[in-house]
């Protein structure tokens, strides 16, 4: 399973990297793996105010629904629309086609697992 | 621990993700559930269905004693042909939904989903006391391969030497499939033609292996749990849990037409199922359609204006049609096609409009009916193959 070594990790299985004081956020290829194919992504809009530690969106495969809790405060400036019409993408390339969502940062990025921290805990999960 | 199918090791070296399903590590899906749902509905694929479980009932009075036990005419079934009935208490309250083959005079075999394996075994043994028959568990020592999809005969017939032509649906004949002995069925629940194979837990392996390798050609590809999930919602068919339990009956599920009143002799739930046959149900099973692409799921709540009206039992964004279906119970009232209902989606309220069942039928099958191709033999629904 792939774990890019240039992000961030939370349990939740979200990915994130940031830039500018923009954050770009995605689940992992674990998360995806483990949801089977992705159907349908529901994603805030563009304007939406998200707060570290709470449900943003959800994404659903056949069989689960799965909540995407927000890694950092902010506000949504982008959102992946491709994720609309080709739901798949957030299982074929979920580091960088399947990107979810971008977020201003207001405050200070939580404290985050690196790539190695976050490969050990999906091993013992 | 969970318990191990035979063919555990097979589905390990195939890369499986594996899942719990009543007491069993059953493989989900080997890659992309998508693709091995599109695969049995365009080509064929390959199911590990040996959790379920295969109960002989032998004997003189066999018949008798199914006629007895089931709510089905199991005298009536000739040898080699299979019905599709159920196993009720004295309530009338369904314990599970069963496939029963006629294999001979006095010999019958009981296939029961993996989740009531006992309690159809425990009812079986119990109701068989008095009766000049016997009742024989076979499942610990039965596998049982599924290759669905329209391709199927294909694959079967670069295999074994059995007339697949003169094999009919809801049908089977012991068969030697390159040196293993069988009993290939043509039966399946998936909505496709199919074949089903029952052989010794031991050699599943093989058999699964030379089935893989004649389907190559015909893109047969290995299928888990997820797809055959969405395949039999697709074709409409109740799963036990979802759309049938002991709280529930026949009439309820649409599925009255399986208790055969008809037959001589008492039989268990009789009584109760007659008082209920007379009895308006309140909540009647029913197929939905929905806009865009989130499903309502098991669980979720049907509302008509703010009124809760009934329950999802299963859904899903199908794969074949591009739309969320699902099946439900609802009051009668709303239970008519072309209903609009509403559905509780996690907190959003989408509509949902009630739909015939099945959502989803074979070319060349306009018309059909889910109720008629369960009831079993006495309802062909496609042409004998060429």
């Amino acid at each position: 399973m792939s774990v890019p070594e240039n992000l961030s990790y939370t349990k939740e299985h979200e990915w994130l990297s940031v830039a500018d004081g923009v954050a770009t956020v995605g689940i992992t290829a674990f998360a995806a793996e483990s949801l089977g194919d992705i159907v349908f992504v529901q994603l805030p809009a563009a304007g939406t105010q998200v707060t570290a530690g709470e449900v943003f969106g959800e994404v659903e495969s056949t069989k689960s629904v799965s909540e995407l809790y927000s890694p950092v405060s902010g506000e949504v400036t982008e959102v992946n629309e491709t994720t609309a019409d080709s739901p798949e993408i957030v299982n074929s390339d979920p580091y960088t086609e399947g990107w979810l969502v971008k977020v201003r940062l207001t405050g200070e990025v939580p404290q985050l697992l690196d790539a190695a921290a976050y490969t050990e805990f999906t091993q013992e999960s | 621990m969970s318990k191990e199918t035979s063919l555990h090791g097979v589905h390990q070296d195939l890369g499986a993700l594996f899942t719990d399903f009543a007491g069993w590590s059953m493989p989900v899906r080997y890659a992309s559930e998508l693709a091995e749902h599109k695969a049995v509905r365009e080509a064929v694929g390959l199911f590990d269905l040996s959790h379920m479980a295969e109960i002989h009932v032998c004997g003189a009075q066999a018949a008798d004693v199914l006629d007895y036990a089931l709510v089905g005419k199991l005298s009536g079934v000739k040898p080699g042909r299979a019905r599709y009935t159920m196993i009720c208490d004295a309530e009338g309250g369904v314990l599970d939904d069963l496939v029963v083959y006629r294999l001979a005079d006095e010999e019958y075999l009981v296939v029961a989903n993996a989740g009531n394996a006992d309690v159809v075994a425990e009812a079986l043994s119990e109701r068989v006391q008095g009766f000049d028959a016997v009742v024989d568990n076979r499942a610990a020592t039965t596998a049982l391969i599924a290759v669905q999809g329209p391709k199927a005969v294909d694959v079967l017939a670069a295999v074994t030497d059995a007339d697949l032509g003169a094999l009919k649906y809801y049908a089977s004949v012991p068969a030697t499939v390159k040196g293993h002995e069988v009993l290939l069925a043509r039966t399946g629940y998936t909505g496709e033609d199919g074949f089903e194979l029952f052989v010794a837990a031991e050699e599943a392996p093989a058999l699964w292996r030379l089935l893989a390798e004649a389907g190559e050609p015909y893109g047969l590809v290995p299928c888990g749990l997820a797809c055959r999930d969405t395949l039999r919602l697709e074709a409409g068919m109740p799963l036990y849990g979802n759309e049938l339990s002991r709280a529930l009956n026949p009439f309820a599920a649409g599925l009255g037409r399986v208790v055969k009143f008809e037959k001589p002799g008492d039989f268990v739930g009789r009584a109760a199922l007659a008082e209920l046959a007379k009895a308006d149900v309140p909540r009647v099973r029913v197929g939905l359609r929905g806009a865009g692409r989130r499903a309502p799921r098991h669980g979720y709540r049907l509302l008509s204006e703010e009124t809760d009206i009934g329950t999802v039992t299963s859904g899903a964004l199908s794969p074949t049609l591009g739309y969320p279906i699902a099946m439900a119970y609802v009051d009668r009232a709303y239970a008519e096609a072309g209903t609009r209902l509403s559905v509780d989606i996690r907190g959003k309220i989408e509509p949902v409009e009630v739909v015939d069942l099945p959502f989803y039928s074979r070319a060349g099958e306009p018309g059909h009916r889910p109720a008629a191709t369960l009831d079993g033999a006495a309802a062909p629904r496609r042409k004998d193959p060429k």
